[in-house]
């Protein structure tokens, strides 16, 4: 992308390995796992009794009580991790809001409130079962409209929904904008809150899910000949991107600059992906070029890795992609410890490049106790691996054939 | 149900809806205005006091419960009909 360069500058973090950023960037480096048994329904019926839950979420300490049942759970992740990313990036109120946007996109929006609604209406009927609050509490853009309403953004204000894809798309989307003079500081990442029964059946319906249900914290085992499914999980993952010279000015802490982002289609299939992972290489080959990189510049990819059968598809689209260089950079799947945060996934996931940028620490792919014949990378398997590196890249693949990559460079 | 039992069940379910705190929950109060009820809390208000008085108040009825006062005295004529 020729044009004004963008910085990271906050990150807001809501996954099952914690609410708030220094409890998940801890967790990702510990290897730990953050799938369990579902609390959140009763899961016996079902196939799939496992799910990365969010665990000791208080809404109130961003939202006031009232407010709370106005807002299906995603809208509420939604606004605690915005609070989170504007403090950790020490924005401020902004100066000029008009140059304040928000792109924060679900993949699926308030799926509980409306299981919850349409029991309600069959109970109760359409007057008393149906609260005015229902709409504004499921539309997936009401969480960028909360956000914005509450630190007075008046920029574009949008939803990007591209199943698994939705939160890298979001903060692609907001790098170009920045970069080519639509606004100055965006908030952006995706949000996603559905361990309901509806749509943990419905990913167990299509064979979808793990089934793992005796041994929750080994579910999630991308690469691995034994994986057997995806592990739904919940959270939210935002960042703060900011035009560089205004980061410069004000002195910010910069954890990386985003500097190339693609989105391509398979035109395939509704949930396979493309042979060879076709647009999935396209996707990454099209941000790199879009980041004036070249391949062997990558130090360390995020895999879109969910521990599916993709999984190798992946692989292989890499190795296309880097060719001999495949060989020598690191890739892991993080999927393998807070599990698939749909929606929300590519905006975690994009933090957590910046954060390794930033840090100097990959986090690992943890499970990984027999690869795949397939998978033959560096997954950077059991433990998080100090090494520096200059180039990260996070892949992202949704259901429709939807892809995104991003790139992100060391600050400097 | 008496009068004073209908008032204190008017504004339990007012505060519990506007989350306001007891002191702030006197007749005279306007929801709108006073207690920072925009149209859908309205909505959402008078759909309370419908499950839990079991009656109905018509939308061309509700403009004119403004008060906390006004629910009070509207539900006790409803509910000696």
């Amino acid at each position: 992308m020729t044009g004004r360069r963008v910085a990271i500058t906050g990150v807001g973090l809501i996954s099952p390995l914690g609410v708030g950023n220094d409890e998940n960037w801890r967790s990702l480096c510990a290897g730990q796992s953050g799938i369990g048994p579902i609390t959140r329904f009763d899961a016996s019926i079902l196939s799939t009794r496992i799910a990365g839950e969010v665990r000791n979420f208080d809404p109130t300490r961003w939202i006031a009580k009232k407010e709370v049942r106005q807002m299906d759970l995603f809208i509420q992740y939604a606004i605690a991790a915005a609070a989170m990313a504007v403090e950790d990036a020490q924005l401020g109120a902004p100066d000029d809001p008009e140059r304040f946007g928000v792109y924060v996109g679900a993949g699926l929006g308030g799926l509980p409130v409306l299981e919850a609604t349409h029991d309600s209406l069959r109970e109760k009927g359409p007057r008393l079962g149906i609260s005015p609050y229902f709409v504004p509490a499921i539309i997936v853009n009401l969480a960028p409209g909360q956000i914005s309403i509450r630190h007075n953004y008046r920029g574009p204000n949008m939803s990007h929904v591209s199943a698994c894809s939705t939160g890298a798309h979001s903060i692609g989307e907001a790098f170009h904008l920045i970069a080519r003079g639509g606004a100055d500081v965006m908030i952006a990442g995706g949000t996603e809150a559905t361990v309901s029964p509806l749509c943990v059946g419905g990913f167990a319906s299509m064979r979808a899910l793990s089934t793992r249900n005796d041994e929750p914290t080994k579910a999630s085992r991308p690469f691995t000949v034994s994986r057997d499914g995806f592990v739904l999980s919940e959270g939210c993952g935002l960042v703060i991107l900011e035009e560089w010279e205004r980061a410069k000015a004000r002195g910010a802490r910069i954890y990386a600059e985003i500097v190339g982002y693609a989105a391509t289609s398979d035109a395939h299939h509704i949930t396979a992906p493309s042979p060879d992972g076709e647009g999935a290489q396209r996707c990454m080959r099209l941000a790199l070029r879009d980041a004036g990189l070249a391949p062997e510049t990558v130090g360390y990819i995020n895999a879109h890795g969910t521990s599916t059968s993709a999984d190798a598809t992946e692989t292989g689209a890499i190795k296309a992609v880097f060719g001999e260089h495949a060989r020598k950079l690191a890739v892991s799947s993080t999927k393998s410890m807070h599990g698939h945060l749909l929606g929300a996934t590519g905006g975690l996931e994009a933090a957590i490049c910046a954060l390794a940028l930033h840090h100097n620490v990959l986090p690992p792919t943890i499970n990984l106790d027999e690869p795949d014949p397939d998978c033959d990378l560096d997954y950077v398997p059991h433990e998080a691996r100090r090494v520096a590196v200059d180039v990260a890249l996070s892949n992202s693949f949704g259901f429709g054939g939807t892809n995104a990559c991003l790139v992100f460079k060391r600050a400097g | 149900m008496t009068t004073s039992d209908i008032e204190k069940q008017v504004i339990e379910i007012v505060r519990e809806q506007l989350d306001v705190k007891p002191e702030d929950c006197t007749l005279d109060k306007i929801f709108t205005d006073d207690l920072g009820a925009d149209s859908l809390a309205i909505v959402e208000l008078v759909l309370a006091f419908e499950e839990h008085f079991e009656i109905k108040i018509p939308d061309e009825e509700v403009e004119n419960i403004k008060t906390v006062g006004d629910a009070v005295s509207y539900i006790r004529a409803r509910r000696k009909a």
